[in-house]
């Protein structure tokens, strides 16, 4: 398992753009394309900042630290979506228009928190290899805590481009919550609590 | 008012509607027989009736028409869901006959009608319109049916008569959106009766020379092409005239977001969005959005001297 469990990781991490990408040969993205694309991205992203938030709550409710190999994996996959996503709105929607795009990052709120986000994402991805993780020292830890002001920054992105309905992003921004509550010290502690009883209960 | 002006082309350049039929109907059943040879399955859509004595008109586009399978698969429908591709998938719970359609408020002759009667209260034609979604998105749509006017005409709206209040079926068996709180139904949309009387103004109840699918507002709905799809009320059930301004179901929802006029305009940006370019369906760039989409030669002059941004 430990030797093929990060090649496995990464693709189960291609199959959302795979999926797109047989969508776009089969015409199945629907009557908007972009629309569709630029939703799905931005999707994956989320889904992959909350996955690499659920890493360390795994890990103590399970008590296996070997799951830490996977936070970079899924951390770099979410940069990669929001790579995808990002791309996607400067060339599929923008159309490289500087100007067009500029005025949208400072007057559309939800166009400023989703370039905050992905601005804020950048740093972290391009320290994220061991020889950076061994020269930032304690400093590392800090600046990749930045994780949580731009998963909040990707559910409010959400909630601020939804028309009406916003079950969705309600769902991102409740799971949101949780990981970041089961951080704190009663989350912590109840997340040992329950862990410790599943592994040694019954015995 | 010349209406060929700005937006007709010459009649010899229009497919006649039956060549158009027959060319989608074989393109229909290669496409069935690729996706029945593929999926051992047959295509989605039922057979839609052809509608009888359809006159074209000279209310055509010189734009290529978006697709049927587009305009019947990607729909703003909350009443079958907030999914684009919700009413399609979910709209074949609606009971369109028997219908009725209730013609009161502020009329000398009130009347409750028949949706087979309305049907035959004036000529049928053929309309290409602009569509153009507040969420920035537009289609070229070929309608069918008749002028509002021409149902107003025979209610005889009293002095009081300000506004047209359009009415959309309540019922969650049938509309099972409805069971979502996401906006206070029934849905109300609304006119000024110089609006709802403008020989643009259609209640449609066909689309491409057939029978209205469901996910459109069949039986019947009104087509505003001025204005953002929103304000063109699906599956109407009454039509009310009144006094008072209408409080619309958008207004009502998110009164800083949507007001009561809607009319399409570049220059009036939704608060989280830009207004100014919209993707037609089907095209790959975006395109610069049109004063009162397109239609401003014929609909301006209702606007003259309002403040169009105080009055989005």
């Amino acid at each position: 398992m430990k030797r093929i469990g990060k090649p496995l990781l990464f693709l189960v991490c291609l199959l959302p753009l795979l999926r797109l990408s047989g969508l776009a040969m089969t015409n199945g993205l629907g009557a908007n394309p972009i629309e569709f694309i630029t939703r799905s991205t931005g999707t994956w992203t989320l889904v992959g900042l909350l996955l690499t938030l659920s890493v360390t709550p795994l890990r103590r409710l399970t008590g296996s630290n070997g799951l830490i190999r996977y936070r970079r994996m899924l951390g770099l996959f979410a940069f990669f979506y929001a790579c995808l996503h990002f791309t996607t709105y400067i060339w599929l929607d923008q159309f490289f228009d500087p100007a067009s795009i500029a005025r949208d990052i400072i007057k559309r709120p939800f166009i400023t928190v989703g370039f905050a986000a992905f601005v804020l994402l950048l740093p972290l991805a391009l320290t994220s290899s061991r020889g950076m993780i061994r020269r930032l020292g304690r400093r590392w830890q800090g600046l990749h805590r930045l994780i949580y002001p731009i998963a909040l920054l990707g559910v409010l992105h959400y909630l601020w481009l939804v028309k009406k309905d916003v079950t969705q992003p309600l769902i991102y921004g409740a799971l949101l919550l949780i990981l970041l509550a089961l951080r704190l010290p009663w989350g912590v502690s109840m997340l040992a609590a329950v862990g410790g009883r599943f592994r040694h209960g019954g015995r | 008012m010349s209406l060929r002006k700005s937006w007709a082309l010459p009649e010899s350049e229009i497919t006649p509607l039956e060549v158009y039929r027959e060319r989608r109907q074989f393109m229909q059943g290669m496409a069935a027989l690729a996706a029945g040879t593929a999926l051992g399955v047959s295509p989605v859509a039922a057979a839609a009736t052809k509608l009888a004595g359809v006159r074209a008109s000279a209310y055509r586009l010189n734009e290529d028409r978006t697709p049927y399978k587009d305009i019947t698969s990607y729909n703003n429908f909350y009443e079958f869901g907030t999914g684009k591709e919700d009413p399609s998938r979910r709209a074949g719970s609606l009971i369109t006959r028997p219908w009725t359609v209730a013609v009161a408020g502020e009329v000398r002759r009130p009347r409750t009608w028949d949706i087979d009667a309305l049907l035959k209260l004036a000529p049928l034609e053929e309309r290409v319109y602009r569509m153009r979604c507040v969420e920035g998105w537009s289609m070229v749509i070929p309608w069918v049916g008749f002028p509002l006017a021409e149902l107003i005409r025979r209610a005889e709206p009293t002095g009081n008569a300000k506004y047209v209040e359009f009415i959309t079926l309540h019922d969650p068996k049938q509309m099972p959106g409805q069971h979502s709180r996401v906006l206070d139904w029934p849905y109300v949309e609304g006119l000024r009766l110089d609006e709802a009387m403008h020989p643009l103004t259609l209640l449609a109840v066909g689309l491409y020379g057939e029978v209205l699918p469901k996910q459109n507002g069949a039986p019947l709905r009104l087509v505003v092409p001025w204005k953002y799809g929103f304000k063109s009320a699906k599956s109407i059930v009454a039509i009310r005239f009144v006094e008072k301004q209408p409080l619309t179901a958008w207004v009502r929802a998110i009164p800083g977001e949507y007001g009561f006029y809607s009319n399409v305009n570049p220059l009036v940006d939704h608060p989280r969005w830009s207004q100014a370019k919209e993707r037609r369906i089907g095209e790959f760039r975006k395109r610069d959005t049109l004063m009162f989409n397109g239609y401003g030669d014929q609909v301006a002059r209702l606007y003259s001297g309002m403040d169009l941004k105080r009055h989005f």
